[in-house]
Order: C-alpha cells, then structure tokens, then sequence
C-alpha cells in the first residue's frame, strides 16, 4: 500500500496500479478514454491529464497523463488545478472540433462516454470556424455499424480487436488527422468478439445493429439481470426491453466470469425471443387454442391413473426442471440430454467432483500461463472461453516482460517487449480450430488418438498413471513436450469438453489434472453441451434414450417434455415413434417439431420473460431475471406446469407457488443444491423495504405507450416472484451485485459508469461478484488414473468416423433463430481431409453420401488440410441433429 | 375608513376604463406565436419530416405523455415509425420543444382542445404531422448533421470537408 495525495487528501493505493485507476477507484472523477481496465494505458488521448507536485512545497507543478504515471508512494497530484482542467478541456475541443452534429441519430446518444466527458470538462461551443473531416462508413455485417466521422482516434476499437482478442480484420489506415479505423475493404467484420467494440468505443462509431432495427435509447430499455443462455459459460448480461420486445444485450460485468467481453453469439443471438417462430399461444395438434382448453385437454391426459413420464431440459432452469421432477416423481424425469450427452456430462461431473482437480472460472483461465485443450474447439462451443485463453497465452510472455520493472497497465510498453511471443498453449483436436494461430503446438487426430495424448501427457507427468501402449516416437516428444510446459508454469490448466464426443478424451484430461494435481489441485475447465448441462447433470436424472425405452415398452401414457425439441436428442424415426405411441405435453418458447407433433403444446417463456438458475460450466449456480411481461398466452415452464398439476387434479405441486419455493424444495431434495436458496436473491428480498427498479429513473412515455388502447393508464405488472419491479419507483441507488439492472452512475451515462460499481477498477463489484460455486474440489472423492486408455484409431476401408465439428453461429438452438445470427451460419457441409478426398475422389463443393445413425446425408463435401485423416466431420446442428457420433459411416461421391 | 373610500374610489373610476372582455369564441383573442398551445410535428423546408425519433422531447416530458418509434428509412433518413402525444396528460410546459434538437416538435397559439372524450385527445403522427416549418422556417437538420442521406454525401453538410481519401498519406 502507498499513500498519494489528490488536491491534499491523502488516499491509500496501491503502487502497481496507474493514478487513473486508482483516482476512479477511489470514486473521484477524472476524465478519460483511451485507458481501459482490461487494456490497460498507452496515453494516446491526453484527457486524463493531471498537475503532479514534487513535494508540498512544489506551487508549480506539472502536467502528467495519470494513466501513465504510477501511482507512487507520496505522489502529489491535483484534478482540480486549473491548468490541468483547462488542458482537459482544451483536448476535449480539439476532438469535437471536428466530432459531426450527430447526437440525436447516433445510437451512442444518451450513454456516449464523449458526450459524458465533454459535460464533465465544461467544453460547449465549438471554436474552430472551419470545415469538418468527414470519412466514408464501411458496411460490417450483420453485428455492427459503422459511422466513422464520430471518432475521436483513442485505438481503443484496435487494441481490443487485434492486441486482446487477436483479430485481423481491423485496423487504422492512413496517417494525422485522417487515422481510420475499419477494415481494408467493406466485409463482416470476422471476430467472434466484434460485438464488444459496441461497448470499448467511447463514441458511436461503432454500434449494435440489431438494436439500431428496434433502436431504444438506454434510458427508456427496460433491464434486468440476465445470463447468457446460449452456451455452458453462463456469462453476465443485461437484457433490455421496449414495448414488449427484447432489443439487446449488453455485458453485465463479473470479475470471475465474463469480465468485460461477451462474444458475439451471446450479444447478437437473443432476436428468437422476438421470432416469428415464437409460441404465443397454446396449440392442439398444431392448431392454435385457448389456455383453458389447452390445459382442460392436457389434465385429461395427466390424470391420476396414467403413468406419466417428464423429459426436462438442459436448456431450462433449474426451477422449470425440477417442477417437472417433482410432478412426476424422480423414478419418471429424464434429463432431456441424449444418452452420449448424458454419459459425457456425467464424466465430467464425475472427474470435478474428484479430489486433486478444481474447475476454475473464466478469470482464472485468463491468468493461467499454460494451456492443454483436449478434443474442444473452445472458439466455437464456449466462445468466451477462447477469449481466455487467447489472454492465457500472453501471460507468460507478460510476466516475462514485467521483469523488466513495466508495470502491468502500461499496455505499449509491454507489448513492445512480448512482440509476438507466445506462452504454452497446445491443442490436439479432431479438426483444425481457430486458436491453431497461437498455439504453440496444435496436433489432429481422431478422438481416440487425442485422447491417447492425453493419456501419454499424465503419463509423462507422473509415472504412477498407467503407461500408454504402443504410442508412436513423435506423440511421446510431444507429451514429453506438453507434459514439460504443464509441470513449469505456475498456473496450468487442462480444457476440455463435451465437443468431441468422446468419453474417453474426457477421461484423458481428467487424468492430466490429476496427473498435475498432486502436488496441488490442477484446474481442469470443461465446457458442457448448453447453458444448464451441468444443472441436469448435477440431478442425476436418466438420460432420453431411456425415456424413449420406456415408451416403446409401453409402459407410458404420457409425456411432459420441457423446452426440448426432441429431433435434436435422438434420431427421426425414433422421436416420431413415440410421439406416435405416447401422448405428448410439450412446453416450449417456440415452435418446432415436437411442439408440432405434440398433443397439446404450451407457450413457455423464454429467459427474457421468466427467472430461474442456470449452473454453468464452473458450476456457477447463477439466477437470471424476468425482464418483461410477455404478451399473449406466454407462461413461464414451472407455472404451466403447477397448472397442469392443479388442471389435472393432481398435488404434487401444490405446495409449491414460486420459483423460490422451487429452489427451496430442490435444495432440500438434492443435496449438492443446498447452499442455493441462502445465497442466490430471493423474492422477499428488499433494500431499505423497496424493490430494485428495472426501469430508469428517465424512462419515457409512461402515460403514452397504451395511450391508443386506452387513456387510462393501467397499474405497471406486479412481480411477486422477484426482489425486481417492473417500473421506475424503487431503490434509487445502486442495487446489491446480483440484483444490477444497469450500469448508471450520475454524470456517467455510458457503460464507463462500471467503475462506479467495483469494488476497484478492474476488480470484484461492489460486495463481491454474484453466482455461487457448487463444484469445489472434494478432499477424498474419486481420484484413482483411469486405466481405460483407448487403442490407437485405426482407419478402414471405405468407412469413415463420423465426428461433430460446431459453429458458433448455427451450432446453437436458439440463438440461430435469431436474424442477426443466421446470416452468419454457414450452409451444411462434411469436412474431410485432402488426402481422403483424393482417395474418395471427391472435390471441394461435391456431394458425398453418409450414412450413420440410420440416416442418410447428402452433403457438399468441404476440404480442409486441418481435419485428421480417417475421420468425416458434419457440423452439429446444421448439418445433421440428434445424432450419437463418433459413428461409422460408409462415405460414398454421389 | 379612508381605505374604504379609496377602494371605491377606484371601482368608480373603472366605469370609465374600456372593457377588457373579449366575446370569445366570436371575437379571437390575438396569441403571440410562442404561446403554448397544441403541438405539431413540422417539417423542413425540403417538405420531409423533421423528426428524427432521438427521443429527446419524450425524455423531457414532465408527464411522460409523448411515445414513439424511431426507424430508418431507405434513403438513409431516421424518422418516427410511430408518434404519439396524449393530450389529456399534456400541461403545455413546453420542454418538448426546448428538447428538440431539430425543431421538429413544436408548441402552437392553439390552445382550443376540449373534448368530450378523453381518449380523442390522443393524438398520433397523422393528426400532429403539418406540412410546413412552423416557426423555424430554416433549419434542415439534415444539412448539419454529419449522417449521410440520399442526395446529401458525406462532405456534403454545411461546414464540412471532402471525404479522406484513407489511400493517401499526404497532409
Ligand atoms: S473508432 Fe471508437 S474506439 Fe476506435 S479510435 Fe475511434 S473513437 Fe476510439
Ligand atoms: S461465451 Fe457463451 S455464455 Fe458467453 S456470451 Fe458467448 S454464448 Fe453466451
Ligand atoms: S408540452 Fe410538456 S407536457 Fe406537453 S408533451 Fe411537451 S413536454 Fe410533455
Ligand atoms: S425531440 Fe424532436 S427529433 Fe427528437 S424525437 Fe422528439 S420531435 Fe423527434
Ligand atoms: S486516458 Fe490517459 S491519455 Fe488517454
């Protein structure tokens, strides 16, 4: 700790960090905008400047950029000087000298960092009396807009994109005052992280283009704490609604999972919400109805007589998950994961529940300083987690650099002497992935043979885990070499997933922690299948294969499926067999096949319309909240359900009425949930008696909006099931870290007003971050090496291993269904590599015919230098679904 | 007492001052043009829409009476999708209009609103919609703003230079 002295008060910092950091950290204003929590300073803008006194006797001073100045033990700085704020204001006019008069068609407007450091510097009238630069937009995609004349050159938009996420695509051309920042020719802007410039520009340069189709001012959103439900990460967002519809996403900061980046799958998917194929009202066989006949008709199918059975879903809550277990009795709920998903999640679980092996958040991959990733392409199935490890492997570079005494912030410097070099990071695979370009070393295989590495790895690290036979001269270097850099870094830490399909790949990089924990327990990442796998998991439910079983025995009258299509857990044929045999209740957010084919379908909410928890691949238990009423017939999945129960004259449910009251009862049931209800808002929460508001203070048009139906303004919803309101009216200030409904702060409008929120810039919120870990490591759990290591793939005559390869746009249910999104998923295709092509004499673009699964494809064939030999990879979810692979298939050139 | 006798003393002299009663509805009373009255939606002296949905006069609205829907056109221009005033909630403040960056929304002498029923006092884009300027003959926010428009390229607003050419590194 160092103590420095800001206009004569004392403040106790701490010396690694820059003045800027801890000026804001200390809640004092001072303006900036090239400095960035994450990306630390270069001193490109000269807005942070400052008066620094050699001592107290020093009356002169000098003007320094605090974000470049450490904040030193005795340092002596004043914001207020009078110099100091002249030069801040001087900067400010010279970057709106030529700032276009945009502001009321900008989408920044209204929580624009320049707009809020331009009042905060006092600058108002433009002085320069000649013409404005002007440049020509760029058209970016789908994602992002672009209005170049509003830039005001702070490299914030390069430093994300290419220094932090490592993107190619962006960058600034030409030379003075004629810096653009763009890309070498209008295009998609490639990054899987494009959507985060939104929020790391201070201007509007760039901004969210879905929003700008429905475009809301921030003000007038209302927002609630959401989680991400379009992959296993759980990342923090806040959604917002206007009139009735879900109009974006934004990043909701946690120190230990997101940080301050979402990817763009997470930002941009959430338009299903708003899709044509939403379910708004109950259907009979597909024809539309009404709640009470709907629900009439489903209690005749669930009365107390017939032998019911629920198939839940790892893409609903908790809550919605364990109404339907509690309905019909745990003997009859199935998880609603196929039977390869399942035995996957169930390793996984199995190994993290195990001693010496700890999962670790997405902050802690972010600081490791070696990486191992087994079988996962981490950027397409848990995209935020590749944007960790891109950061995991500049560490050791950095902590390298940083003995040179340059402080961690001062991002140029540091990059300067890193230059290109890169930590451990190693990647074996089935196909190629994108984190290939910075690995140290990336190798292909089918997943047998990746596992066999991981295998030969833990091997190497330990000679008590059993020996690999018949391993090859180059795979034992290589795990020599991987084993090395694993057991020299500080942090090491094992990535892998359910991606590869294989179980034993699973095994393989549970044996790797192990092999490394011995010492002290090795952090092992995994990413499950979807948003709420490791819930389900955590259940211990029976998987769908086992429900279709039972059906086709006959021992089931009726089906309750939760938010589950089907065709997308098991083949065709065998969900239209039982659709055929067996009644179906299907409760679901849109409409799909098994809503179609169901007896009576029930419109649930989606994530936006109803609260609930979600465990993400930390084992995060994380709640997120209902951020409007839905219009029509639309229902959260647990009340559908209680009112089923009630319809049918049953009493299960009957002493349940909330979700509280769920988590409760599930917490009271299922042990490892027990520390759920203490820790996670309940609806009776309250600070100082009220309710936190979803709506700001500012929110508009209150007595207009409905004003066309009628004048008589009807009384905001209530909502009885959360510590939240659906209006302005409630606590003014800020809210408890689970509850935060948006980043405000007075004189602080944009997204900037975080810092207002953080413990310390950059570090935890304010009274810690919210999420509750179920997964800690268990001191005398199972930890014994796997003796199972596979043999080594071999590959046949005319068959092919069928792998699944995943996209971060298509892979995914919902998200796909946004507009937005599936302009980016690519068209259906097998991959092969070249060697086979030429084999099967197939060219780029030809179709090839597989057959597996009892199904036959026809897809383009697609080559690729990076796929293993041996193996066919299909892309899951859009070109094949419901589908068990690793599977054998004959490949033929049609 | 001597009060008493001023006071009618002066409601005397009042017998002889001109009647200040004016016989509306037959007689207009003259309103000065900044009276705030009835609100219009105006539009520039190039005939098109002056609002540009920035939902500025909805943020300013005391009573939170004023919605609407901001959209993009094709030619590039932002303009309500939807607008709508309720009147029955309306005090005539005038902060609408002091909040509008383009002079779009603006307050007018007429103050003849009654109605028997409050909901026609809701009025949307077609009753509040005129075609002229109103009291800013003017102004074309479009001619300012740094946002190109069919007919209106980048470097083309008041005050502005020629694109860069990003190609060249000369100064
Ligand atoms: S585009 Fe935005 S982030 Fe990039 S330099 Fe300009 S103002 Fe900064
Ligand atoms: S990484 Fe996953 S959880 Fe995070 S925003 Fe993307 S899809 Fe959502
Ligand atoms: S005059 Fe005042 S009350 Fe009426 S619409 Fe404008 S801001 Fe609202
Ligand atoms: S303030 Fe003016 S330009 Fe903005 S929405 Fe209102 S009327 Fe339109
Ligand atoms: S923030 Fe310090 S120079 Fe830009």
């Amino acid at each position: 700790m160092a103590t420095i002295y800001v206009d004569d008060r004392p403040y106790e910092v701490d010396p690694g960090k820059n003045l800027l950091e801890e000026c804001l950290s200390r809640g004092l204003d001072l303006p900036y905008f090239c400095w960035h929590p994450a990306l630390g300073s270069v001193g490109a803008c000269r807005q942070c400047a400052v008066k620094q006194y050699r001592d107290e006797n020093d009356q002169r001073g000098r003007i320094v950029m605090a974000c470049m100045t450490p904040a030193m033990d005795g340092a002596r700085i004043s914001i207020r000087d009078k110099d100091a704020a002249q030069f801040r204001a001087g900067i400010i006019e010279l970057l709106m000298s030529n700032h276009p008069h945009d502001c009321p068609v900008c989408d920044e407007g209204g929580e624009c960092h320049l707009q809020d450091m331009t009042v905060m510097t006092g600058h108002n009238y433009r002085g320069y009396r000649f013409g404005k630069r002007t440049f020509r937009n760029q058209e970016l995609g789908p994602f992002i807009n672009h209005e170049m004349n509003r830039c005001i050159t702070c490299y914030r938009c390069v430093r994300f994109y290419r220094d932090y996420a490592d993107g190619k695509d962006l960058d600034a051309f030409a030379s003075h005052n004629h810096v653009y920042f763009g890309r070498h020719e209008d295009g998609v802007l490639e990054n899987e992280f494009s959507g985060n410039l939104v929020e790391v520009c201070p201007t509007g340069v760039f901004t969210d283009k879905t929003l700008k189709g429905h475009y809301t001012r921030k003000w007038d959103l209302q927002t609630a704490p959401s989680v991400c439900a379009h992959c296993s990460l759980g990342c923090n967002t806040i959604a917002g609604e206007r009139y009735g519809q879900l109009r974006r996403i934004l990043n909701r900061y946690n120190a230990e999972v997101n940080g301050y980046f979402l990817c763009d799958r997470g930002r941009f998917g959430y338009d299903f919400v708003n899709g044509d194929r939403r379910l708004r009202q109950p259907l009979l066989r597909g024809q539309p109805t009404g709640a009470p006949e709907a629900l009439r008709r489903a209690a005749a199918l669930l009365g107390r007589q017939s032998r019911i059975i629920g198939i839940g879903s790892p893409r609903a809550s908790l809550e919605a998950n364990f109404a339907l277990r509690t309905l019909v009795g745990p003997r009859n709920f199935f998880s609603g994961m196929a039977a390869g998903e399942d035995h996957l999640v169930a390793r996984m679980l199995r190994a993290l529940r195990g001693a010496r092996v700890r999962t670790p958040s997405l902050h802690e991959v972010e600081s490791a300083d070696a990486v191992f990733i087994l079988g996962e392409d981490v950027t397409q199935t848990a995209p935020r987690l590749a944007l960790a490890v891109r950061q995991a492997v500049k560490q050791a570079p950095r902590t390298e650099a940083m003995r040179l005494r340059i402080p961690r912030w001062d991002d140029a410097a540091l990059r300067e002497v890193m230059q290109q070099q890169k930590g451990p990071l190693y990647i074996a695979t089935s196909g190629a992935t994108k984190l290939d370009e910075v690995a140290t070393a990336s190798c292909r295989g089918a997943p047998d043979d990746v596992a066999r590495l991981g295998f030969a790895v833990a091997r190497a690290l330990d000679d008590s885990a059993p020996e690999v036979a018949g391993l090859a001269d180059g795979d034992r270097a290589l795990a020599e070499a991987i084993a090395g850099a694993l057991r020299a870094a500080e942090r090491p830490v094992v990535i892998s997933g359910s991606g590869s399909g294989g179980e034993a790949v699973i095994d393989a990089a549970a044996q790797v922690a192990r092999a490394l924990g011995r010492e002290r327990t090795a952090d092992l990442c995994f990413t499950a299948p979807e948003c709420n796998s490791f819930g389900l998991g955590l259940l211990d439910a029976m998987n769908t294969s086992e429900a279709f079983q039972r059906v086709a025995d006959g021992l089931v009258d009726a089906v309750v499926v939760l938010e589950n299509d089907l065709y997308r857990r098991a083949p065709g044929a065998v969900v239209d067999a039982m659709l055929e045999s067996a009644q179906v209740i299907a409760i679901d957010h849109s409409a799909h096949k098994t809503v179609e084919g169901a007896a009576v379908a029930l419109p649930a909410g989606s994530f936006a319309e109803t609260e609930g928890t979600l465990v993400s691949n930390e084992g995060r238990a994380q709640r997120f909240f209902q951020v409007f009423v839905p219009e029509g017939e639309v229902k959260p999945g647990w009340s559908w359900l209680m009112e089923l129960a009630q319809a049918a004259g049953r009493n299960e449910l009957a002493t349940l009425a909330s979700p509280d009251d769920l988590l409760a009862a599930l917490a009271r049931a299922v042990p490892v949930f027990a520390p759920l209800p203490e820790h996670l808002p309940t609806a009776a929460f309250r600070v100082n008696g009220e309710k936190v508001p979803r709506q700001s203070p500012r929110a508009s048009g209150r007595t207009a909006v409905q004003a066309d139906v009628t004048v008589h303004e009807p009384k905001p919803p209530a909502d009885p099931d959360s510590p939240l309101a659906f209006s302005m009216e409630g606590y003014p200030q800020q809210p408890p870290s689970a509850l935060i409904t948006r980043f405000w702060a007075p004189g602080w409008n944009s997204v900037q007003s975080l810092n207002k929120f953080q413990s310390e810039v950059g570090g935890a919120l304010t009274g810690g971050d919210p999420g509750v870990r179920l997964l800690e490591p268990g001191a005398n759990g199972y930890a014994a090496y796997s003796e199972e290591i596979p043999v080594p793939f071999e590959r046949r005559d005319g068959e092919f291993l069928v792998v699944p390869l995943y996209h971060i746009y298509g892979s995914e249910e919902s998200s796909a269904a946004a507009p937005a999104v599936a302009e980016r998923c690519p068209e259906p295709y097998a991959a092969l590599n070249l060697e086979d092509a030429r084999t099967l004499e197939v060219e780029e673009g030809a179709l090839v015919e597989i057959e597996f699964d009892r199904a036959l494809y026809r897809l383009p064939a697609r080559l690729s230098a990076g796929m293993a030999s041996g193996v066919i990879g299909v892309p899951m979810g859009i070109a094949v679904q419901g589908v068990d692979v690793p599977a054998w298939s004959p490949c033929r050139k049609v | 007492m001597l009060s008493m006798l001023r006071t009618i003393w002066t409601v005397f002299l009042h017998l002889f001052r001109r009647p200040v009663t004016v016989q509306y509805p037959e007689e207009k009373p003259y309103l000065p043009p900044r009276y705030r009255g009835r609100i219009i939606l105006s539009r520039d002296p190039d005939g098109d829409e002056r609002c540009v949905g920035c939902y500025l006069c909805s943020a300013a609205c005391p009573v939170d009476c004023i919605a609407l829907q901001a959209g993009e056109r094709e030619d590039g221009r932002r303009y309500p999708e939807w607008f709508r005033i309720n009147f029955s909630r309306c005090i005539f403040c005038g902060l609408c209009e002091e909040a509008c960056p383009t002079y779009a929304i603006q307050l007018t002498p007429d103050f003849e609103l009654c109605d028997f029923d409050r909901q026609s006092l809701v009025y949307e884009k077609k009753d509040l919609l005129i075609d002229g300027t109103g009291k800013y003959p003017g102004y074309n926010f479009y001619r300012v703003a740094g946002l190109a428009i069919s007919g209106k390229d980048k470097g083309a607003s008041e005050n502005e230079d020629k694109p860069v050419d990003v190609k060249s590194l000369l100064p």
